[in-house]
């Protein structure tokens, strides 16, 4: 019996030891390189390459060539002003067709259910010279807008998919009594299902939010001028060109881009877990 | 007992009249559809006599004239021109199909409604979900279905660089494209090579995120750790900072002579371990690109099911454990034949997108070595996968879009289909008739 309590808090011990082992070496696999890039933001601009460096001289001069300098305030308020725009496109449409799909039964769901989900599989490079000649015929070469709706629009499939999924999670008593009581059609969407999906479309605000930030591909295709960039092209080329790599640079602006994200991304962090395991699975 | 049917409308009358759109309405006492539609079809054929039936004619002949005729723009505002027909075509039947059925409601109630603000009434009730998904339509109809249609067509055409409009024109050539992949030596090889390395990535970097990630949520899910709330922050980092900023970041940091890892981690590493590592070639051995590549790609990814598998175990009834621990279970059999089996139901076809997420990942590829180094042929790097080949076959110094265009067509049949085949067998869509 003894023998058998030591056995087992050894294993225990054991246990405990490779679990906090474990996490520990993910984290610092993980804050490793954020870290080094991060710090090299405040260094010397002569440095090529980031590394962990704790005799360096701290200076906040690359920000200030950053604003100075550089056309970074042109990206970010560029990148901030078809972000906000995605955002709110993108929720109302994909709220609205996840209501529906979730809440009415009518001739042809099922089957634009299917293709949503495998319109959403296509890659966005299959339309990539159309876009172009597109965006040549209607003149949005360069502009905004065209960017705007082609994240609107590719983003629409796979979030219509879980919005309608975190949709189903609300009780359909609820709607149908509301009914009975004789509420409209607008009104059971507006003052009863709605304001029951908050979590879900702070969610789906946040990920239509980020994809701008985070495309390099579509923006770097359509978008010409230098002052017209968003922040993902123009931080390319601090780091792109092998001769002058102005790497302090970029981790200045990759900072200042990555911050604000961050920090939203956690405050709704909470949100996440219902949002993916109600929309992104069965149930 | 009846034995005449209360025959007020004649259901096909009705049907056949609408052919002309409206006039079954009339005839059915809609006067306010009838307007509607029959202006609907006015507009229609004026525009298929003003626009449409030269755009077509367009479309099928590409140009005739070079410098005066753009194949492309024809090609496009043929593809409009085709999405406007099948959108009017779509119109046309539920004309037909709506005057049947006005008829048919004419004869079962012996009345139906005949005033606009009745009319109006029953719209916006049956119409109202379409009503509410006509937004997404648009949007998708713009951003993807016409794209993709021009893609569809391109494919069948000799587009490159031989051929850029307006100064040379762009002529159908049938299946050749998908022939040459496959008949032309060049590409063939290519071909091999770039889509054997797509699926080995795919399969690595989405497997290796999905181990991660259940190990990650399995391990932090003990109750007895201690700051878990620090753990989930530090873990979710990676899907919280915009993956353009990390890719290029670790681009700088797998630099062969001045990155960090050769420079720090790996003298590091040989320092604690007693060990003699040299430094890696990671940008200049395809090899070892690949491999960085992979393990990139797993540190990206694995928050996304970490936080996903969390929320599963969360949901696992307690009792199914203390079942398992009174049977004798130990840790394996417990996770074995519980955890695991919870975890793959719950997730499975967020796992498939997954995969085809990575199989079309372009920007790790194109931003961490620009697909070097080096070249397998006909373009492409040693470390490009199909999408970013593509990428490089569309905006290269002597771009050959037809080519691209039938690539993408065949590598989105062969994801789709996959995904609809593990779709089917996971029973994605299982609950979706209950619902």
């Amino acid at each position: 019996m003894k023998a058998l309590m030591k056995n087992q808090k050894f294993t225990r011990f054991w246990n405990r030891f490779f679990t906090y082992a474990f996490l520990i070496l993910l984290s610092v696999i993980i804050l490793y390189p954020l870290l080094i890039t991060a710090s090299s933001a405040f260094r010397e601009s002569n440095i090529v390459s980031f590394q962990l460096d704790f005799h360096s001289h701290w200076t906040l001069d690359n920000f200030r060539q950053l604003f100075t300098q550089t056309l970074y305030p042109e990206w970010y308020k560029n990148t901030l002003i078809i972000a906000v725009a995605t955002m709110v496109l993108q929720v109302v449409i994909v709220t609205l067709a996840g209501y529906t799909y979730s809440r009415y039964r009518f001739k042809g769901r099922k089957y634009s259910l299917v293709f949503f989900l495998i319109i959403q599989m296509v890659p966005t490079m299959a339309a990539l010279t159309a876009f172009y000649v597109l965006a040549n015929i209607l003149d949005a070469l360069d502009t905004y807008w065209f960017l705007t709706l082609l994240y609107v629009g590719g983003g629409i499939p796979m979030n219509t998919w879980l919005m309608k999924g975190y949709f189903d999670t609300v009780p359909r008593d609820l709607d149908e009594s509301a009914r009975i009581d004789g509420a409209g059609h607008l009104r059971v969407f507006w003052q009863i299902v709605l304001p029951l999906v908050k979590p879900m479309l702070a969610v789906q605000a946040l990920w239509a939010f980020m994809g701008p930030f985070g495309d390099y591909l579509l923006a770097k295709f359509l978008l010409r001028t230098p002052e017209h960039l968003t922040v993902a092209v123009g931080l390319q080329q601090f780091i792109s060109n092998p001769t002058q790599q102005k790497v302090t640079l970029f981790a200045a602006g990759a900072i200042l881009a990555a911050l604000p994200i961050c920090i939203l991304f956690f405050f709704l962090q909470k949100n996440f877990v219902s949002g993916l395991t109600s929309g992104g699975t069965k149930g | 007992m009846e034995t005449e049917p209360n025959k007020l409308k004649d259901v096909r009358k009705a049907g056949f009249f609408s052919l002309i759109p409206g006039l079954g309405q009339f005839y059915n006492k809609q006067p306010f559809k009838g307007v509607l539609f029959l202006a609907i079809f006015i507009l229609f054929a004026i525009q298929m006599i003003v626009a449409g039936i030269p755009a077509i004619n367009d479309f099928i002949t590409l140009g005739s004239v070079p410098r005066v005729d753009h194949s492309l723009f024809l090609l496009i505002k043929g593809s409009l021109q085709i999405i406007l027909i099948a959108i009017f075509l779509a119109f046309y039947l539920l004309n037909i199909y709506d005057a049947r059925r006005v008829a048919a409601i004419w004869n079962l109630k012996g009345t139906a409604n005949t005033s606009t603000k009745a009319i109006l009434k029953n719209a916006w009730d049956a119409g109202f979900p379409y009503l509410l998904t006509i937004p997404a339509y648009v949007a998708m109809t713009f951003v993807i279905i016409f794209p993709v249609l021009v893609t569809l067509f391109t494919a069948f055409t000799n587009y490159d660089f031989y051929h850029i409009p307006p100064f040379r024109l762009i002529d159908w050539v049938g299946i050749k494209n998908f022939l040459n992949i496959f008949s032309l030596s060049s590409y063939r090889a290519t071909f091999t090579s770039v889509l054997s390395w797509t699926i080995i990535w795919t399969l690595c970097a989405t497997t290796g995120q999905i181990v991660l990630g259940i190990l990650t949520a399995c391990v932090v899910n003990q109750p007895f750790i201690k700051g878990k709330k620090l753990f989930r922050i530090i873990f979710l980092l990676p899907w919280a900072v915009p993956a353009f900023i990390t890719i290029m970041s670790f681009s700088n940091i797998f630099n062969d002579s001045i990155g960090a890892i050769n420079a720090q981690v790996i003298p590091l590493l040989n320092h604690l371990l007693f060990t003699d590592i040299p430094a890696i070639s990671w940008k200049t051995d395809p090899f070892w690109t690949k491999v960085a590549l992979i393990m990139i790609q797993t540190w990206l990814g694995f928050p996304y099911i970490y936080v996903m598998v969390t929320g599963v175990l969360q949901s696992i009834p307690g009792d199914l454990y203390e079942a398992a621990i009174i049977d004798g279970a130990n840790f394996w059999q417990k996770f074995r034949r519980i955890t695991l089996p919870m975890i793959l139901f719950a997730t499975a076809p967020v796992l498939i997108t997954q995969y085809t997420f990575n199989f079309n990942n372009f920007s790790i590829i194109y931003l961490f070595n620009n697909g070097g180094p080096g070249s397998v042929g006909a373009g492409a790097g040693s470390s490009d996968i199909l999408i970013s080949w593509i990428y490089k076959l569309t905006t290269g110094t002597s771009p050959q879009y037809a080519m691209a265009a039938a690539i993408t067509l065949m590598i989105s049949f062969i994801v789709i289909a996959v995904s609809m085949i593990a779709f089917k067998k996971t029973n994605a869509f299982g609950n979706e008739e209950m619902m």
